[in-house]
């Protein structure tokens, strides 16, 4: 009796459950109009966006660009930081933010998601100026239709110890078949998307692979990449996912070689760390930002005025500079307190900025532009992690 | 006239008013009834407790066996409510998952004998030796680490950890060297962050056994030893299987000291995270947390009935 009546409960929770999860699933799937024209602010905008990117004065009276942005546009900041692409992706489908700073790996499910709207370019004043290497890109642009303002960029390097590492390394080599040289002292990145970072190293050691694109891995590039990476976890003493505890290991050398950021080895060098970075002849992976529009917005007006102020030369800079980070607009390197500050990121670099694959979220349909196979999508990625790792 | 303030006086229903005897009338009828209906009157007082747990518990557990039977979609990352086995089939098949598994068991068994081997005695001196000014002061000296937060506590054994740090340069002298960043090092750590939980309900244990009993023993012709074995092991058991299922249930679900400390140790929780946290793949997580939820609830089965379940 009391099993049965168990049952029906059980029963009817899973029904409700199923019913909510349903609400959840449906699409808003429908693309926005673009605007024709950035009309009065609507006195509000309610920004998502990686810490460090909004900042008002209350972390640190010295940083604030928020304040100067209210003051010229009457716009109001509220603002929600989150700490992964995953938890920006979950948060924006609220449908409750206006503005959103997504990283490559998550933009393109914004746009698939529908949960970002295409926005008209030619109405933001300061686009012009930003570097043409930024602009439509595959994380910013989808069948041809611009999906924001790009933000700041960087490099995933190859940092090593110059008292412990010699001689001076050249290739991802170092990491990979040659890794047995620093055994237990090897350290990578903690990200699925990191196995971009083998495709590209066997992208250019083996071409008969035909890996054209790192993030455009059908499967059995994708076992390639899993091997070569297996392989090197046997000389890994740590895998990183937060660049203080990075830091940490290569200063009491428990890490001598891996990849960093650069804010990272910058870190480690003012704390006196013998550390240098480099871009190995491979080139490397890297991240480049992009600020979105939600499709859902109520204050369209403040979230275009905030896409072309957080890309003035002012606002750039301030951002690029207390984050760590190349900014995106090049009248900003002007205006950085560290005048070699564009210089250490490689800003205006183009050359620099082309051997950089920018994180892009793995999809089934090849973004390299094969139709004959199917690639490996990021959950794929995600197991092969967990199978690397053993 | 009222029957309250004369109680001698025979109640004449002829004459009473009506509205001050309905109100008792109704109430004598429900309490009547209830005392004539024990299986109704059980319902009532269980509904709001049970009501409660099948909310908080059994839902959730619901929701997770529901979940781990969809698919997300990974681009959009929205979940497909299509009822599928897969994600359940391979966390059972995968020869990873299962390695991940037996290695997450062995960490948590690890953790537990070492934190039962340092509580017992721990917890004797401070309920049999010391006196009772002490026996406050190092209760309070137990509990102390638990007033740190966790993180706190997993980064400073970062530190005593790393190379060239506390644990390196107290062992050279003595020929012992750091784990680094490795199973071992997740396995110390975690040991000292649940000692606390395996201290309390072990020395709540020896509080129980009466100095009486020790001394009969000892009037009986028994060595400490031979007391401890006989007289107190017996009645101690049930706290210390008490303990046992903090630490190791704990250590189970584990994800942040592996973390912090593990290098690239993987645990059932690092893969829960980077399912939910980095993939966004929430049916698969589910499916891998069903996996600690299967072992304690076999653990728990097991234990039940040594009366540990009562000492928790």
């Amino acid at each position: 009796m009391a099993t049965k009546n168990a049952l029906k409960v059980i029963g009817t929770l899973a029904a409700a459950a199923l019913a909510l999860a349903a609400c959840g699933t449906t699409s808003g799937g429908e693309t926005a109009k673009v605007a024709e024209s950035i009309g009065d602010g609507e006195g509000q905008v309610s920004i998502l966006a990686w810490p460090g990117y909004v900042e008002d004065g209350s972390n640190d009276p010295n940083v604030d660009w928020v304040t100067q942005f209210t003051a010229d546009t009457g716009c109001k900041v509220s603002y929600k930081p989150f700490g992964t692409s995953d938890e920006a992706v979950t948060l924006m489908r609220t449908g409750q933010y206006d503005v959103i700073s997504a990283s490559g790996d998550a933009s393109l499910r914004l746009v698939a998601g529908g949960d970002v709207q295409p926005v008209n370019m030619s109405l933001l004043k300061n686009y012009p100026d930003v570097y043409p290497f930024l602009k439509d890109q595959a994380w910013n642009t989808v069948d041809g239709k611009n999906y924001g303002m790009p933000h700041g960029w960087g490099a995933n390097l190859l940092m090593y110890r110059t008292d412990k590492v010699s001689p001076e390394p050249t290739s991802w080599g170092s990491v990979f078949g040659g890794a047995a040289e620093h055994s237990g002292k090897v350290t990578a990145y903690d990200s699925p998307i990191y196995i971009a970072d083998a495709a590209l190293y066997l992208m250019k050691h083996k071409p008969e692979l035909g890996i054209k694109n790192p993030y455009a891995l059908d499967a059995d590039q994708l076992a390639a990449a899993v091997s070569l990476l297996k392989e090197q976890r046997t000389h890994v003493g740590e895998y990183w996912n937060d660049v203080v505890k990075e830091v940490q290991s290569f200063a009491s050398g428990t890490s001598v070689i891996g990849t960093t950021w650069q804010v990272g080895a910058n870190i480690a060098q003012a704390d006196g760390a013998p550390v240098e970075t480099l871009l190995p002849e491979e080139g490397a992976t890297g991240w480049s930002d992009t600020w979105m529009i939600g499709s859902k917005t109520k204050n369209p007006n403040c979230a275009y005025k905030w896409l072309d102020y957080i890309a003035s030369p002012e606002a750039n800079a301030k951002v690029a500079e207390y984050f760590g980070e190349s900014p995106a607009n090049p009248k900003a390197c002007e205006l950085t307190t560290d005048k070699d500050h564009c210089t250490t990121y490689h800003s205006g670099d183009a050359a620099y900025a082309e051997q950089i694959w920018y994180w892009t979220t793995p999809v089934a349909k090849c973004i390299d532009g094969r139709t004959d196979v199917k690639c490996t999508d990021y959950s794929e990625w995600t197991k092969a992690w967990t199978e690397i790792k053993g | 006239m009222s029957l309250q303030t004369h109680p001698g006086t025979k109640p004449d229903p002829g004459t009473l008013p009506g509205p001050a005897v309905v109100p008792r009338a109704k109430k004598n009828t429900l309490s009547a009834f209830l005392s004539r209906a024990p299986r109704i009157r059980l319902a009532g007082l269980l509904t709001a407790p049970a009501g409660w747990l099948i909310l908080v518990y059994v839902a959730a557990l619901a929701a997770l066996l529901i979940t781990a039977l969809w698919t997300v979609d990974t681009f959009t990352g929205k979940v497909s409510t299509t009822w599928t086995l897969d994600n359940i089939t391979q966390v059972l098949t995968d020869p990873v998952y299962q390695i991940i598994t037996l290695r997450t068991i062995w960490i948590a068994l690890a953790v537990t004998v070492i934190d039962m081997v340092i509580a017992i005695p721990i917890a004797f001196f401070i309920a049999k030796v010391a006196t009772a000014h002490w026996q406050k002061i190092l209760v309070i000296a137990v509990l102390m680490p638990l007033w740190a937060s966790y993180l706190v506590k997993a980064y400073a054994w970062r530190n005593v950890l790393a190379d060239g740090g506390l644990l390196e340069w107290l062992g050279a002298p003595v020929g012992v060297s750091s784990p680094g960043y490795s199973e071992t090092a997740v396995i110390l750590t975690l040991a000292y962050i649940w000692l606390p939980y395996m201290i309390l309900p072990i020395h709540a244990g020896f509080e129980k056994v009466p100095d009486s009993l020790l001394e009969a023993s000892s009037d009986l012709g028994a060595k400490p030893l031979k007391t401890m074995r006989l007289v107190m092991l017996p009645i101690l058991v049930p706290s210390i299987i008490a303990g046992t299922i903090f630490t190791f249930s704990l250590s189970l679900g584990d994800y942040i000291t592996a973390q912090i400390v593990g290098g690239k140790t993987q645990m059932l929780g690092t893969v829960v995270y980077a399912n939910v946290g980095a993939a966004n793949n929430l049916p698969f997580a589910s499916a891998v947390s069903l996996i600690p939820i299967v072992i304690i609830m076999v653990y728990l089965f097991v234990v039940r009935r040594t009366g540990a379940l009562n000492n928790l």
